[in-house]
This record gives C-alpha cells, sequence and structure tokens, in this order.
C-alpha cells in the first residue's frame, strides 16, 4: 500500500465517487423527481423532440405497412442474403436490452449501490428495445399474421413447431425476456406509482396513477412482500441476462456458415450485448439528465462507472474477435481462411475496418480517467459503440452470407430503401417511446432514491 | 385526505384481475373449439345438389359399385364426376319420364354439364390423390363415411390437416384386403393389427416419415 494515496473513505475521495449530490433529503427526493412528471411544465424541447420521434415511427409504420401489402421483396434481400437488415437490426436492439436486464438484477443482487439511479430508465431501455427487436423477426418471416405458428399450441394441423429450429427458441427466449422486464420494471414502479398518486394534482392522474398503484398504502406488510417480489424477479431476470443473447446468437452458431460456426459466439454475443447496451444508456442518461438537471442524483461516478464497463465489455469483445481470427487460420480450414480474407480484403471490408475503429481502438480512450470525466466525449463514445455493435451484425451476418462455399453462389447485397426506413423508424419508434416515459413515469427510482438519502446520511 | 376510490374498488379490482386471467383462457379455448366445428370445417353439413341425387338409393338400394360413376379412382388423382351420360345409361329407360329428372335429361339435350356442388374441399396447397389411397388398399368409407347411408352426401370427416397426419403417422388400422376396398360396410376385424403390418410390408407402404414429410402432400 502506498503512503501517499488517501485513505479511501476521506472526504475528497467521497466527494468524487458519490451516487448523490449533497444536501438531498426524503422530501427534496421525492419533489425533485415527481415534479417532472406531475407539476413542471412540458418543455417546447420536448414536444419537438417528440415530434421528431413520432416523425420517424410513421415512417416505420409506412414501411411495415408497405411490406404486408408487397412482401418481403421491398427489401435488399436476396439469394444468398436472405437475412440481411431485419436479423442485423434485430440482434442489435435485443442486445441493447441486456444493460438494463444488468443494471437492475445482478447488479442489485451484487448490492451496488450506484445502480439505483440509473435502474428505472434502463429498464424502460430494455422493455422497449425488446419492443423494437421484437418486431423485426416478426415482420422478416414473409406472412406475419401467420406468426402464431411459432408458439406450441394444440393446432388443427397436428404438429408442433419446429423445436429444433433457433426461430422457435428465439420465441421462447424473447417473449421470456419481455415478460419477465415488465413484470420486473412494474413491480419497481409499484412504490412510486403510489407517490404519484399522493402528489397527484388533479383527479384524473390520481385516478391512473392511484389504479396502477394496486392500493400500495406503504405499509411495513406491502413493504416486506414487495422486498421479496422485487428479490425474486431479480433472481429470475439474472439468467435471462446471458440466456436470451446465448439464444440469439445460436442463430448463427448452429448454422455451418463460415464465421458463424464457432463455439465462442454465446459468450462474446453476451459481452457485447452489454457492451451496446451500456453505451445506450449513457446515451440515454447524458441527454436526460441535463434537460432535467438530475445531474444530483445520476452523477459523474455513475457515468465512470458505465464507461469502465463499457471499457471491460469492449476488451471480451475484443477478444472474441481475436480468436475467431486466430481459430479461422490456426484450424486451416479454408473455407474459415477465406472468410478472413474476405472480412480484411473483401467488398465489404470497409464495414469491418469501421467496426474495429468503433468497438475497439476508439473505446480504448475510456482508460483515461479524464475522458470518462468528459460528459460530451462519453455522448461521444457512446455513439461510437452503438454504431459499432450494429455494424459488427452488419458484418457477421453480410460478409459471411455474400460469398461462402460456392463462389457460383456469390452475391451482394444492397439494402433498399424500406430497410433503412424499417431501422431508422425502429429508432425513432423508441425514442418516443422514451419521451412519453420520461414525462408519465418517474424516471428514476423514488423509493429506492429515499432509501439511498438514509443510507448515505447514515455514512456521512 | 379524501379516499380516491370507493371500498368496493377492493373487490372490484381482485375480481377482475382474475376474470382476465380466465376470461383469457377461455378466449383461447374458444378459438381452439372454432377452428375444428362444424362452422369451420364444414364437417356433417348437407348441402342442397341440382338434382335430388341420392347415394344412398343408388349404392345402398341398388348396389352399385363407386367406381361405376367415380371411374377415375383407381387411376387418377381425381375420384371424378360422372358426365350426363353416365346417369343416361340407365335413365333413358328407368324412370324416363321422372319429372325430377328432368334437368338430367335437358343436360342431355343441351349437352352442358350439371354443376354439382363439391362437398370435400381440400386447401389448395394441398396435393391429393385418390388412385394413391385406393391401390394401397385405404377404402372409400374410410374417409368419405357411409356413403351408402347419406341421402344426401355429406362431409364425414374433418379434413383437418390433423385428421390426415393422424393415418399418415399410423396407416395399419386403415388397410383393408384389396377386395374389401369398395365395401361400404368394413370393420376391422379382430386380426387387424397382424393383418395392418402384412398389408404395410406386402404393398410397400412408405415409412412413417417419408408419409409425414411436408412434400408429400405439400408440393
Amino acid at each position: 500500500m502506498s503512503t501517499t494515496r488517501p485513505p479511501i473513505d476521506s472526504p475528497a475521495i467521497r466527494r468524487l465517487t458519490t451516487v448523490l449530490g449533497p444536501g438531498h433529503t426524503f422530501g427534496s427526493v421525492t419533489d425533485k423527481i415527481s415534479s417532472i412528471v406531475l407539476t413542471r411544465p412540458t418543455s417546447f424541447g420536448w414536444f419537438v423532440g417528440f415530434a421528431m420521434a413520432f416523425g420517424f415511427t410513421a415512417l416505420m409504420t409506412i414501411a411495415i405497412g408497405w411490406l404486408f401489402i408487397k412482401g418481403v421483396g421491398i427489401w435488399g434481400i436476396d439469394i444468398p442474403v436472405g437475412w440481411g437488415f431485419a436479423i442485423v437490426n434485430f440482434v442489435w436492439w435485443i442486445g441493447i436490452g441486456h444493460a438494463g436486464t444488468l443494471i437492475s438484477a445482478i447488479l442489485f443482487l451484487l448490492n451496488q449501490k450506484w445502480r439505483t439511479s440509473i435502474n428505472r430508465f434502463a429498464e424502460a431501455m430494455t422493455l422497449f428495445a425488446v419492443a423494437c427487436a421484437g418486431i423485426f423477426p416478426l415482420i422478416h418471416t414473409g406472412r406475419p399474421w401467420m406468426a402464431f405458428y411459432m408458439f406450441p399450441y394444440p393446432s388443427t394441423m397436428g404438429l408442433w413447431p419446429q423445436f429444433r429450429s433457433p426461430l422457435i427458441w428465439d420465441v421462447f427466449a424473447v417473449s421470456t425476456y419481455g415478460t419477465v422486464s415488465l413484470l420486473f420494471w412494474f413491480v419497481g414502479l409499484i412504490p412510486d406509482l403510489a407517490t404519484l398518486r399522493d402528489h397527484a394534482t388533479t383527479k384524473a392522474k390520481q385516478i391512473i396513477y392511484g389504479m396502477l398503484a394496486m392500493g400500495w398504502r406503504g405499509s411495513v406488510r406491502h413493504w416486506h412482500r414487495y422486498q421479496s417480489a422485487y428479490l425474486l424477479l431479480a433472481g429470475l431476470a439474472t439468467p435471462l441476462v446471458l440466456s436470451v443473447h446465448t439464444i440469439v446468437s445460436f442463430d448463427f452458431a448452429i448454422a455451418i456458415v463460415p464465421g458463424w460456426h464457432t463455439t465462442i459466439f454465446p459468450p462474446y454475443f453476451v459481452a457485447g450485448a452489454i457492451y451496446s447496451g451500456f453505451a445506450m444508456v449513457l446515451s440515454i442518461a447524458i441527454p436526460l439528465r441535463k434537460a432535467y438537471g438530475l445531474e444530483d442524483f445520476i452523477t459523474l461516478r455513475h457515468l465512470d462507472n458505465m464507461a469502465k464497463v463499457m471499457l471491460a465489455t469492449g476488451l471480451i469483445v475484443a477478444y472474441g474477435y481475436f480468436f475467431e481470427f486466430f481459430m479461422s487460420v490456426y484450424s486451416g480450414n479454408k473455407f474459415d481462411v477465406f472468410l478472413v480474407n474476405q472480412r480484411l480484403h473483401g467488398p465489404y471490408s470497409h464495414f469491418y475496418y469501421a467496426l474495429i475503429l468503433c468497438n475497439i481502438l476508439l473505446p480504448q480512450s475510456l482508460w483515461s480517467y479524464k475522458l470518462r470525466h468528459n460528459v460530451p466525449f462519453l455522448f461521444f463514445m457512446s455513439i461510437i459503440v452503438n454504431t459499432g455493435m450494429w455494424l459488427e451484425r452488419f458484418v457477421i451476418v453480410v460478409i459471411s452470407l455474400t460469398r461462402d462455399f460456392t463462389p457460383s453462389a456469390w452475391g451482394r447485397y444492397q439494402p433498399t430503401f424500406w430497410d433503412w426506413a424499417t431501422f431508422t423508424g425502429t429508432i425513432g419508434f423508441f425514442i418516443m417511446l422514451l419521451f412519453l416515459f420520461v414525462r408519465v413515469l418517474p424516471a428514476i427510482s423514488i423509493a429506492e432514491m429515499r432509501e439511498l438519502v438514509a443510507e448515505t446520511s447514515e455514512e456521512s | 385526505m379524501a379516499q380516491i376510490f370507493h371500498r368496493s374498488t377492493n373487490f372490484i379490482s381482485r375480481f377482475s384481475v382474475f376474470s382476465f386471467i380466465f376470461m383469457m383462457g377461455f378466449a383461447v379455448l374458444a378459438v381452439l373449439a372454432a377452428a375444428r366445428s362444424p362452422y369451420l370445417t364444414r364437417q356433417n353439413i348437407t348441402r342442397q345438389q341440382p338434382i335430388q341425387f341420392s347415394h344412398k338409393h343408388h349404392v345402398g338400394d341398388d348396389g352399385i359399385d363407386c367406381r361405376y360413376c367415380h371411374t377415375s379412382v383407381e387411376t387418377s388423382a381425381f375420384a371424378g364426376i360422372p358426365p350426363t351420360k353416365t346417369c343416361m345409361n340407365c335413365h333413358s329407360v328407368l324412370f324416363s319420364n321422372a319429372g325430377y329428372l328432368e334437368p338430367i335429361r335437358e343436360s342431355y339435350r343441351t349437352d352442358k354439364s350439371i354443376e354439382w356442388v363439391k362437398i370435400h374441399r381440400l386447401a389448395d396447397f394441398v396435393y391429393f390423390n385418390h388412385s394413391i389411397h385406393v391401390n394401397k388398399g385405404v377404402g372409400c368409407s374410410t374417409c368419405h363415411g357411409r356413403v351408402d347411408e347419406m341421402p344426401l352426401v355429406f362431409q364425414a370427416n374433418t379434413l383437418l390437416m390433423q385428421w390426415c397426419v393422424e393415418c399418415h403417422r399410423n396407416p395399419a388400422p386403415n388397410l383393408r384386403p384389396m377386395d374389401k376396398v369398395y365395401a361400404m360396410d368394413w370393420t376391422p376385424t379382430p386380426d387387424q393389427e397382424e393383418l395392418g403390418k402384412k398389408f404395410m410390408k406386402e404393398r410397400n407402404i412408405r415409412t412413417t416419415a417419408e408419409l409425414t414429410s411436408c412434400s408429400t402432400c405439400h408440393r
């Protein structure tokens, strides 16, 4: 131990590492968070942002409507690339959701106090990302109105779904994930909904929040049951952080296509999911704390921690890239070696270099303490990582499919306007849901922040 | 502070939570039941035909063989609807002045087909072949029921895919001796289990995997 370093719990260190700004009481925390929903007038900026997001949502609706009329031929997919944007976007969105579950479940079980002020909107982000993700496998089936065939119900066909197909595994993984995330989010919201009910300014708000609060009175018995339910749900959600993206990776890994058929896919997909998820949490947290003046609640400590998680998971992803490469070359399998060549020198190699730049090289800047505390830079970095993770899925899908075993079956992939419309449309949809969420529900857990006030005041 | 909700809300909310579960369950059951109901499968529903033709009379009372009218059943996918000439083989002599046979005579005179109403309607995406079934020993009445007891023909079975695959998974119980294929009153004998196995072998009936492969029926 170096003697020049200040002891870990000195006031100087604590001020830097605080998870809650100084001087907050139960009342001030409650007022600050609930006022965003209840009393503050809706700002002009909110309307502008909402209108833009709504415009993109409308674009998505049009794109999907046109798809239902014309069929998947309006997309750039063809043989050999039969998957294209739909699967790229599906994997990207479902990955983004993972950070929310990690923050709310795993960090809860590990008793990490810094999760408190970010878990609520991270969980909301998970739900909205799962909603966006769910759109793609549904609409890529060609006949989405037959999508219920994928559920195992006693059909008049005397058949069950093909349980050996990863598409069916996806159905189970994603629907379980969606359900557990929704329950977890809603159970966490109940005490806050009661707070909103009690602070409501109009009769209508009182009734709506009152119904959603399901008769919460804050009695000791309520809290007791609430805490066991929350703990159980956290336990249920924890394995999902690992299992959902593992199963998504099986979509690729159980196929024999070069570049997909590797055992490293599950762990590296999970790491990538958390990587992009934390990037998205940062992309949301930074504008949110700025717009509503929540710097006391979402402190630099939070941003710093999230940047560190990004750095760590980014390194795991880099490890995955390296071993994908190494095993291809080391195995000597000519198709795998050829794939490596395609990534480095093929027609889509610039996507691969962009991916390496976004996911591996640029994030190394997060080693710097100064840059981790530079908020605009972090925001920039989070966008970079999100872009990089999208590119990763693009590279996996497109480079492997355009040039596989038989040169006569090679082809190219070119997304069309409708591909882009659907993709940007889901981004708009996601942002629109976030705007609505911030406006009608507490973006930060009031109840847990009050607990945090109690704990930090005990310490001081 | 005044209460927002009346006391009764406690009961209403609990009741609605539980009843929601039951209602959802009931809705699912209702859809599943509807898909199997005669309303959608057309099972057991008779339809008005252009002529008062009774299968019961011709098959049951007169004992005319199925193949007399449905001539292509052994050689083609389609069993065949008889031309008016087949009717006239007998009815140029028998009941030649009966009023209710006038449409037949008119059809014969004008050379315009009688438009029979189709009872057994399979979906367009199903490839069904009559000849393979009768030649491997699946009798008419197995699928069409006791036509000799039907004054007006109706669909005796659901024709749902689950009904098809039930037999394709295990055809042996429905295989008859070849001379019983057109018998309306055939019922399995106690030794059907052995006979079925024997027929499976003798007639080179394909494996369950082949019989239930998608492209066997959806080509």
